[in-house]
């Protein structure tokens, strides 16, 4: 099959356009309500205008889908107050503000659906897009509509960023320097629930809730910036737009805007794994690393130790005797030994190992913010001697040289740890 | 008895079970999740009908349980390791399982007849015929009857044996932790009772029945009390009401039941909204009115008798 000759098919280009410009539009928009903590006022909007599409219906007897339309923002905007208000005006959270909107508008849907259904109207067919989409429906006159409130909302996007931003950063602020919050509250608030009410027909209630959350949640993996976010999430949601409908090209039966969601699940996921810094894989090995450093520091640490008492810090030691005086699991031990030879710090002869000079002063540090630690918490915070050493053992691994020499001029360069071992100074004596 | 007693009662235990759960879920902001668990059980029920290859209800409750659980856990690892929102957790997991549920449905469109609809609107009317027969042919009456009431009691008896653990880790989960409760054991048990619960509870009265009463009496109740014991209390005997109000706004329109009894609900909750004394809108302006009534005079009389 030949995918290129089919685009040239005008319904088919225009299932996929429609889509792309759904996602697009969603991605950007999801990005300011994941940043407000409201991921799933979505899914409590499109579920608040099923009320609206049916009464539209029993009021003007006819299907004309601007008039659904019309019926659909109307009581979506209504459900939108009432989550405010909710929240605004009583202790209830936003949590069960959105499942208290949600449930009582769709119920009231539900109540006027079936009056639809029993007054025999064969009518309620073009009422159930709205509810489950259909996104294979769509034409050409659909595609423009789409493509006119994509545009609309990016330009508004656009124009209002900078207010926009802050309103999903810190909207207390906002509100202190003068800024309109309400209107842009409105603004922000009128945008979702159009871009809502037109996502529905083609994608449905549950995942029109969906190109909402996951788009601008895989977006947050990669960036801490805003308008990279913003750019993220609209690229995947136009990816999963066009994912979704070129399967359901390849495989005709193939719903679209469920592949739509799985690809932006797909996304998601990708994100979660690998995004640099954000991502799992980057965190754990930051923490592998981490973990790394600690043991390599307290080998060196150890060899430290083993050579105080004699002041011989150029005798070679064994393997066993650093496991004797601080005892770790083998495997631990000789790949510390392993790494810490390669890169120098210390010195292999046979099977036993003593510091190089670089690893002498390195020890000599991890050995220095130990003690200083310990008589900072003890002479500082008023902790007994003997319930120092653990919090010492870990912090010794990230001080930071500034950190280092504050506490030298806090202390003035003691003399002993609070257990009389020798604090070593690098050059030795008294603070400058 | 009468249908009408019938479906009523199935409202009323439905309603009662879900409030019970849902005092805790409003009590730790997770009042969505029984949204997202009852939308994302679709592929379990799909692959227990594929699995079964028959409509018993078995094997789809068994179905949708495990992906209740499943649902849970992941929108909870997903918030601890993911480091996501909970809420985007809750909104990521539970479209993705039902857009695999659809794309299930449709795949096998010829062997499974089943479709989004039935699935979340189970529907409440039909409860009083689906009796339960035993072999031996005595009519023990609906079968909804039987798993609600064993699910409302199921709540009732572990609410009331951990109650003391369940009130410290809903409102200060740091303090339980350092008495020693297991903090993480009662939040994965909180999940299973809350899958659990729609699960069973959705199958007949639909999932948006579900919701609403998972939220609605719980929010309600916590608008008229501070104290646990009574909001628990209170919750059940608003949504029993609301089942038995639901079902008589329903024969005045002619509409479906389950929808009027979420609109009942509704209802309620904008009542107490305004009017609870404790939380009300319309009480707190009328105290704000008061306060402001007290003459300069008076209270400059006071300062000096001071």
């Amino acid at each position: 099959m030949n995918v290129a000759l089919l685009f040239g098919d005008a319904n088919v280009r225009a299932v996929a356009l429609g889509s792309m410009l759904l996602g697009t539009g969603a991605g950007v928009l999801g990005c300011f309500t994941y940043l407000r903590k409201r991921a799933l006022l979505g899914d409590a909007l499109a579920h608040a205008t099923l009320p609206g599409v049916c009464l539209a219906f029993l009021v003007t007897g006819t299907k004309h889908p601007l008039v659904l339309l019309a019926g659909a923002i109307a009581t979506g905007a209504l459900g939108m107050a009432s989550v405010n208000g909710i929240v605004r005006h009583t202790r209830i959270r936003e949590d069960a503000a959105l499942a208290l909107t949600l449930s009582v508008f769709f119920g009231a849907g539900i109540v006027l659906l079936t009056r639809i259904q029993k007054s025999g109207a064969a009518a309620q067919a073009g009422l159930d897009r709205f509810l489950f989409g259909q996104a294979a429906s769509l034409v050409q006159a659909d595609v423009w509509l789409l493509g006119g409130v994509t545009v609309m909302l990016l330009a508004a996007v656009m124009l209002a960023f900078k207010e926009f931003q802050l309103l999903a950063f810190d909207a207390p602020f906002a509100a202190t320097i003068g800024w309109p919050i309400g209107a842009l509250e409105l603004l922000l608030s009128a945008l979702i629930v159009v871009s809502v009410t037109v996502g529905l027909q083609l994608v449905g209630v549950v995942l029109m809730a969906a190109l909402l959350v996951t788009p601008a949640a895989a977006a947050r993996y990669w960036t801490d910036r805003l308008p990279r976010m913003l750019m993220i999430a609209a690229l995947i949601g136009a990816f999963s737009g066009l994912a979704g409908a070129m399967v359901s090209l390849i495989a005709p039966r193939m719903p679209t805007g469920p592949w739509t969601v799985v690809a932006a699940t797909f996304a998601f996921l990708i994100s979660m794994l690998a995004a640099p810094r954000r991502g799992l894989i980057a965190r754990l090995l930051r923490y592998l690393r981490m973990r790394q450093r600690t043991t390599d520091e307290n080998v060196l640490k150890t060899l430290y130790h083993l050579a105080e008492p004699s002041g011989d810090f150029d005798a070679a030691r064994s393997g066993a005797a650093l496991a004797a005086r601080r005892p770790m699991p083998p495997r631990e031990l000789s790949g510390a030994l392993g790494r810490l030879a390669q890169a120098g710090w210390v010195h292999r002869a046979g099977g036993e190992f003593r510091l190089t000079p670089a690893g002498r002063d390195r020890a000599r540090r991890v050995v220095r913010l130990h003690r200083l630690w310990e008589v900072y918490l003890t002479e500082r915070l008023h902790l007994a001697a003997d319930h120092v050493h653990e919090d010492a053992e870990n912090i010794e691994h990230f001080l930071t040289p500034e950190l280092e020499r504050e506490l030298e001029l806090l202390l003035a360069r003691p003399t002993y740890d609070p257990h009389r071992q020798p604090i070593p100074y690098d050059p030795p004596g008294p603070v400058r | 008895m009468s249908p009408a007693f019938w479906i009523i009662l199935t409202g009323a235990l439905a309603a009662g079970s879900c409030a019970l759960v849902g005092c805790f879920l409003v009590l730790r902001r997770m009042a969505m999740l029984g949204d997202a668990i009852s939308h994302a059980v679709l592929p379990g029920i799909a692959i227990a009908f594929l699995l079964s290859s028959s409509r018993e209800p078995l094997p789809m409750l068994i179905g949708a349980a495990l992906l209740g659980m499943f649902t849970a856990l992941v929108t909870e690892w997903l918030h601890r390791q993911g480091r996501l929102q909970q809420d985007a957790a809750i909104g990521v997991t539970f479209t993705s399982l039902f857009a695999i549920g659809v794309i299930l449905i449709s795949a096998f469109a010829g062997q499974i007849d089943l479709d989004q609809e039935c699935v979340l609107y189970g529907e409440i009317a039909y409860v009083p015929w689906d009796l339960w027969v035993t072999s031996a042919g005595v009519n023990l009456g609906p079968r909804a009857v039987w798993i609600l009431g064993g699910a409302f009691l199921l709540n009732a008896a572990w609410i009331g044996l951990a109650y003391k653990e369940l009130k410290v880790c809903a409102f200060d989960p740091g303090l339980a932790a350092s008495m020693g409760i297991p903090v993480g054991l009662f939040h994965y048990a909180l999940m299973a009772a809350t899958s659990i619960t729609t699960v069973t509870a959705f199958e007949s009265v639909g999932a948006i029945l579900v919701v609403a009463m998972l939220a609605g009496p719980a929010a309600i109740a916590y608008l008229w009390t501070d104290r646990l014991s009574h909001m628990l209390m209170i919750a059940v005997a608003v949504g029993v009401a609301s089942a038995a109000g639901g079902y008589a706004l329903a024969r005045a329109l002619d509409g479906s039941i389950a929808g009027a009894m979420a609109v009942v609900v509704g209802l309620m909750f904008a009542l107490s909204a305004l009017f609870s004394p404790r939380d009300g809108v319309v009480p707190r302006v009328l105290r704000r009115r008061r306060l402001g009534a007290i003459p300069p005079a008076q209270l400059g009389a006071r300062r000096d008798a001071a």
